[in-house]
């Protein structure tokens, strides 16, 4: 797969600010190709609102957000994002992957063929018809990855994969994600789990309390952060 | 969800009028729900569509409304029993013609014990005099139907006017004969109702007829044709049909074969002119 | 209590003999309520999941008046359409009065409320859910509605078979806009008005029994199907 078109992704200066109060304070960073970056940080730093930035679900307060190509506006068809907690619609698995295939005018065949390679990649294959919502939170949250998969996004956020899994189905969705970073789309992710995070990560960003305190290459992260606040979040400290 | 559908269309096109008549033309009566309630025009009706291959579609509503469709131009043939508010439809233009067709007579029923003390007494405005003082319980129809308004006038005729007691001895039912009836029966009530209505009513309970046969108890009826001056939509050449055939000797004849328990509820009174 | 013990042996009787008259009204009434479904579901749920999704401002008195709606005495429906329709009214021209099509738009118009407004409630509880998500996945506006429409369809059956309920119960409507005309715009609750007026209770009694056995041959199909389908679809 190609380098990219739409990245690098920078935030500039961005804030958010709601009901009165600032959630994120003056973010700054570049996202490029290549590197998983892992958004790392305890509950309440503001990762999810950062990839809800990135996804166009919110605007930002202040600041900018530019992707490249395009003109600096929101490339919509080259991105992804899977949810925290996604929405499957009421109709078989291989249905659901199938659905954003459709929206996007992609040729019966081609819907086919995506559908039945995402489904066998994650498999999922032999329950293909079956009811998604009568499906195992593991095999829910394979078939959200599924279906965007199929969309072939040049970069693919994930809100907190596999963090309401068991390790297995953690396991078994990571493999998944990797044999997508190998076909080379940016995975960008956020995740409140050292494990996963060090399991998975290229460069760590971490956040704490709406700030951005540090962009680091992941060997270096996990040996030695250069902040106290992420010092302490890896020792096990409440921050 | 597809099998629902499916459903729906099978249900849609099985009910479909599979029971389409066989005649095209068709005209619309405005009658009364106690002429229909008579089972006169259910037994009469079908001789004329057999005769003429034209259908008769009767809508049986209060006199008042029936006279309204008339003026609205949503019949064509109007047929009802109170000669002043049809002298004033003709007056008024609404109508092409009137004929008298016939006329049956009301009967005043009560309950058996007649507390009342009104059973056989020969004259309407006597009777009815007598309910008032011994405050006797009188439904009446309240309605400016046929019935409601002959009863009204034999009121007027003995000098008394009951409605300051509404609600007390004389109630107001505002419903058709059947629903007033059926109320009578309920409340061993007096009340007015049409000879033929009476014999086909099948819930009498206690009631009985009390009084009969005084001439203003005679209910004559008559048939007008909606003007088509007013409304071009009027089938005058199939309510001619319909009107001569009523007034002529074949209609007289069947008009009075009609016999309900074995006795003629209707008296032709129509001619042709 | 005899009357009512007569009223089941005469529905029996009925259902048994299958008087061809009784079929012609059972036939007639099923055409005009489900004829009056459909065209209230055409109109109404589209209306429903408009008002669902969007907002805009004056749409919480829209609501509100779509729900005051649902209440719309039936007579009082009738009595408009008969306006409209008569002759001398602005569609008089279509001679529509007293015909089953007459009856079929008077019970559209009183149950079409019913199915938008509860439409409108089952997609804008789902909108909340699915909404994000539908966009993230790329679609617009328009596409999303129409698949939480879908996706609520075991909830929209229930607002289905609610106008239906409404529509073949009636009587104040099709009796002012179809005349109660034998073999034309007869349906049962008409006949059962008019064997109670002629003191026949048993027989309006029976026919009464009649119409809720098939009441509830249609809501228990519907049950079964929407069981079967919900099976099918998780």
């Amino acid at each position: 797969m190609p380098p990219a078109e739409v990245l690098p992704l920078v935030f500039d200066g961005v804030g958010l600010e709601a009901g009165g109060e600032w959630l994120l304070h003056d973010l700054c960073f570049r996202l490029d190709t290549g590197p998983c970056s892992v958004i790392l940080g305890p509950n309440g730093a503001g990762k999810t609102l950062t990839l809800r930035l990135c996804n166009g679900l919110i605007l930002p307060s202040r600041g900018r957000i530019r992707w490249a190509g395009s003109g600096g506006g929101d490339p919509a068809a080259a991105r992804a994002l899977v949810f925290q907690r996604p929405v499957l619609l009421r109709r078989s698995a291989a249905a659901n992957v199938d659905y954003p295939l459709r929206l996007r005018g992609v040729a019966r065949r081609e819907r086919e063929r995506r559908c039945e390679e995402v489904l066998e990649a994650t498999g999922l294959a032999p329950i293909a018809q079956r009811p998604a919502r009568k499906l195992s939170v593991g095999q829910q949250h394979r078939l959200a990855l599924a279906r965007v998969w199929a969309l072939r996004p040049q970069v693919l956020f994930l809100d907190e994969p596999a963090a309401s899994l068991d390790p297995a189905a953690s396991r078994s969705l990571e493999a998944a994600i990797h044999v997508i970073r190998k076909e080379g789309t940016k995975i960008v992710m956020t995740t409140h789990d050292l494990g996963q995070a060090k399991r998975m990560s290229d460069e760590v960003l971490f956040l704490h309390r709406g700030r951005l305190l540090e962009q680091t290459p992941a060997e270096q992260f996990w040996q030695e952060p250069r902040t106290a606040e992420a010092k302490g979040f890896l020792r096990g400290e409440v921050l | 969800m597809k099998s629902l559908i499916l459903l729906l269309s099978t249900l849609l096109l099985a009910t479909a009028p599979a029971t389409a008549r066989a005649t095209d033309t068709f005209i619309t009566v405005a009658s009364t729900t106690s002429t229909r309630d008579s089972g006169l025009l259910a037994y009469l009706l079908p001789l004329f569509e057999a005769k003429t291959g034209i259908e008769v579609r009767v809508v049986a509503v209060g006199t008042g409304r029936a006279l309204k469709l008339g003026e609205h131009g949503d019949a064509d043939v109007v047929l009802v029993h109170a000669r002043a508010a049809e002298d004033r439809f003709m007056a008024a233009g609404y109508g092409l013609l009137r004929r008298d067709v016939m006329y049956n007579d009301f009967v005043i029923v009560g309950p058996k014990a007649d507390p009342a003390g009104i059973h056989g007494v020969k004259r309407a405005t006597h009777a009815f005099r007598q309910l008032a003082t011994r405050k006797a319980t009188f439904l009446s129809r309240g309605d400016d139907s046929g019935t409601h308004k002959a009863e009204r006038r034999i009121w007027k005729a003995a000098g008394i006017d009951p409605t300051p007691a509404s609600g007390t001895w004389y109630r107001e039912t505002g419903n058709g004969m059947g629903a007033t009836l059926n109320t009578a029966a309920e409340l061993d009530a007096y009340t007015l109702v049409d000879r033929g209505t009476w014999l086909s009513f099948r819930n009498r309970r206690d009631l009985v007829i009390e009084v009969e046969g005084d001439p203003p108890l005679h209910n004559p009826y008559g048939i007008m044709i909606v003007n088509p001056k007013l409304h071009p939509s009027v089938k005058v050449d199939a309510s001619r049909k319909f009107v001569d055939w009523i007034t002529s000797a074949e209609g007289r004849k069947a008009i009075n074969a009609f016999h309900v328990d074995g006795q003629q509820l209707f008296h032709a009174t129509g001619s042709q002119p | 209590m005899s009357e009512l013990s007569e009223a089941f042996r005469t529905a029996f009787q009925l259902i048994v003999e299958l008087d061809p008259k009784l079929v012609e009204i059972v036939l007639l009434s099923l055409r005009v309520s489900f004829s009056a479904l459909g065209l209230a579901a055409f109109l109404g749920m589209p209306l429903g999941a408009l008002l669902g999704v969007s907002r805009f401002p004056g749409r919480h008195g829209l609501i509100v008046l779509l729900n005051a709606l649902m209440g719309l005495p039936p007579v009082v429906v009738g009595l408009l359409v008969y306006l409209l329709l008569s002759r001398s009214g602005p569609l008089g021209g279509l001679g529509l009065l007293f015909t089953p099509t007459a009856m079929i738009l008077a019970q559209t118009v009183l149950i079409t409320p019913i199915i938008a407004a509860l439409t409108r409630q089952t997609v804008e509880d789902l909108w909340e859910e699915y909404q994000e998500q539908m966009r993230s996945l790329g679609a617009g506006t328009l596409e999303a509605a129409t698949t939480v429409l879908y996706e609520g369809r075991f909830s929209l059956l229930t607002a289905l078979l609610a106008g239906y309920g409404r529509a073949a119960a009636e009587v104040g409507a099709v009796i002012i806009v179809g005349g109660n005309i034998a073999h034309v715009t007869r349906v049962m609750t008409t006949a059962i008005v008019l064997e109670t007026n002629r003191g026949d209770l048993p027989l309006a009694l029976g026919l009464g029994i009649l119409l809720v056995l098939l009441a509830i041959a249609v809501n228990g199909s519907a049950q079964l199907i929407g069981e079967a389908a919900r099976r099918a679809a998780g």
